[in-house]
């Protein structure tokens, strides 16, 4: 096979596979048996396209492909045969059924509901991202397995066992309505900006599949705001990780060191990507939506705006963390909403917020409450004080370049 | 991988004739499809070359401002999209599906990041996502 047609079959399957999947599992109401299906439709084209040359309607044939396994493989399950009525009827009859088989104009609700079932809360966490990157993101098992530096086995079988899971649950094949929509929607949210967390936060393995999480959550990201419109927090999910993403490359000097906020070359920062994510922050704002990823795309944005950490709206930031505190109750917040209020009214009123986390059981160990206490110590000339918050910062954390760098700052004080 | 989308110029596009309905439908329709699948960054078409102007430099950075029309129509850009893709062949099998009849679409890939290189180590990184959340960024 030429190298040329494999890469061409790869680029198809990336568009088509989540609608592929998700008509497939409309179909036949299984994602496992759609998932199956959808790749061996791949498989056939990867044998037939370097002869045949690609069609013009790729996605109709793989489609038809698609199809036609499944009546092969329903038909040997005699109790699935009202399932093989549905897709009888659904499948048109012609001399060249290529031609007549089209996505119809409900591909769109199927790829919603394909999310929602990937990320169903029957699965775990890690089966969800791995489902979701499998079959909506159209990525491969050996390329998921790079990102999350697994062997590929191990991801399959994780894929397998979910496949299970959803079948031997009888997961609906649908998007859910009501009260539940809520809770399922959190879950897909998640998924998605774990996968981007976990490209952001890259903490070890191959850096260029790490970059391609961050762009694979933002696909996911844009399609599931896409899908569900009206809904707030897909949109200022968008707008987090858009804002985030904007400032990948000005957050490490030339020698790969990390460089702070208040540091970076701001006008490296990504601007297309932060028009695009003020965009989608507007319609989150239009919606009404005041849900956690909005409010933490609403403190990128104050960000974002600011041309120096001088210039930044420090007050509006530190109002939108509390109300993100009030919303989601955490501590790690509170921490957060403290530097806000440092910068925006002093050191003083933050170091009483500080003061009152000092007592959380879940912070102890959490070398970020005496690094930002220092900080604060330092701030109102409190040096020896603020020395010996920052050893022990640097004595909690258990990476290499944090403890150099906070080891520094309590030298310097 | 950002790739920009050159829509070519046609002698209608350089007439200023608008699309038909049909023709804004389909490409209406191809936008939904773009938006959906989480690939468009942005995309608009541009009046042509009569209502633009050039600005050209001579080798002491002197400068005099040229008026359009331009004739080299093959080579003047009538629209543009900027996507964000997994690869230069996925945004070919994008274009390929655009509902255009006559005409030259090329695709170009942005310079980002990754052509910098990737000198900066997993201990690095990982130090200055845990700094950023320090400082509430």
């Amino acid at each position: 096979m030429t190298s040329a047609t494999q890469r061409t079959v790869e680029a198809v399957w990336r568009i088509e596979s989540a609608r592929l999947t998700a008509s497939l599992a409309r179909t036949v109401n299984d994602l496992g048996l759609a998932e199956d299906l959808a790749q061996d439709a791949l498989l056939a084209a990867l044998e037939q396209w370097p002869e045949s040359g690609v069609p013009d309607k790729p996605g109709a044939w793989l489609l038809a492909v698609a199809r036609r396994r499944a009546v092969d493989t329903i038909r040997r399950q005699v109790t699935l045969e009202r399932k093989l009525a549905l897709i009888a009827r659904e499948t048109p009859e012609g001399d060249d059924p290529m031609d007549a088989i089209e996505f119809d104009r409900h591909v769109g609700d199927d790829v919603l509901r394909l999310m929602f079932t990937a990320c169903h809360p029957v699965l775990g966490r890690d089966a969800r991202v791995a489902l979701t990157l499998k079959t909506v993101a159209g990525l491969s098992t050996d390329e998921i397995a790079r990102a999350f530096l697994i062997p590929s086995t191990t991801l399959g079988q994780r894929i397998s066992r979910a496949k299970k899971t959803l079948s031997n649950a009888e997961v609906p094949f649908e998007v859910p309505v009501g009260d539940e929509l809520t809770a399922r929607l959190a879950s897909v949210l998640e998924v998605v900006y774990l996968v981007f967390n976990e490209g952001y936060a890259a903490t070890s393995g191959d850096s260029w599949m790490r970059a391609e999480l961050c762009a694979e959550a933002m696909r996911l990201g844009r399609m599931l705001a896409a899908l569900a419109p009206d809904e707030p927090e897909p949109h200022g999910l968008v707008a987090l990780m858009e804002f985030q993403a904007s400032r990948l490359r000005a957050r490490t000097d030339a020698d790969g060191r990390p460089v702070p906020l208040d540091r970076q070359d701001r006008t490296r920062w990504d601007r297309l990507l932060i028009t695009h994510a003020e965009g989608a922050l507007r319609r989150a704002d239009h919606l009404g939506g005041r849900g956690s990823y909005v409010l933490q795309a609403s403190i990128a944005a104050r960000h974002a705006r600011a041309t120096s950490t001088a210039g930044t709206d420090w007050h509006s930031i530190a109002e939108l963390y509390d109300e993100l505190s009030a919303l989601t109750g955490s501590p790690v917040v509170e921490l957060n909403r403290a530097v806000a209020v440092s910068m925006a009214d002093g050191p003083t009123p933050a170091l009483s917020i500080v003061d009152k986390l000092s007592e959380i059981t879940a912070l102890r160990g959490y070398h970020l409450l005496p690094a930002v206490r220092g900080d604060l110590l330092l701030k109102l000339e409190r040096r020896d004080e603020a020395r010996s918050e920052f050893e022990r910062a640097a004595a909690m954390t258990g990476n290499e370049a944090e403890r150099t760098l906070l080891l520094d700052r309590a030298a310097s004080c | 991988m950002r790739v920009m989308v050159l829509v070519k110029a046609t002698e209608d596009t350089e007439r200023g004739v608008l699309p038909t309905t049909e023709e804004f439908a389909a490409m209406g329709a191809f936008n939904e499809e773009l938006v959906k699948a989480g690939v468009m960054l942005a995309g608009d078409g541009l009046k042509p070359s009569s209502a633009g102007k050039r600005v050209a430099f001579d080798e002491k950075g002197g400068s005099s401002v040229l008026d359009g029309p331009f004739a080299e129509t093959k080579e003047l850009v009538a629209g543009y999209w900027i996507w964000e893709v997994s690869s230069l062949d996925e945004a070919l099998q994008w274009v390929r599906r655009a509902p255009f009849r006559n005409g030259v679409v090329e695709v170009r890939p942005f310079y980002t990041a990754e052509d910098f290189g990737e000198a900066l180590t997993p201990e690095l990184r990982e130090a200055g996502v845990r700094l950023r959340r320090a400082t509430g960024l």
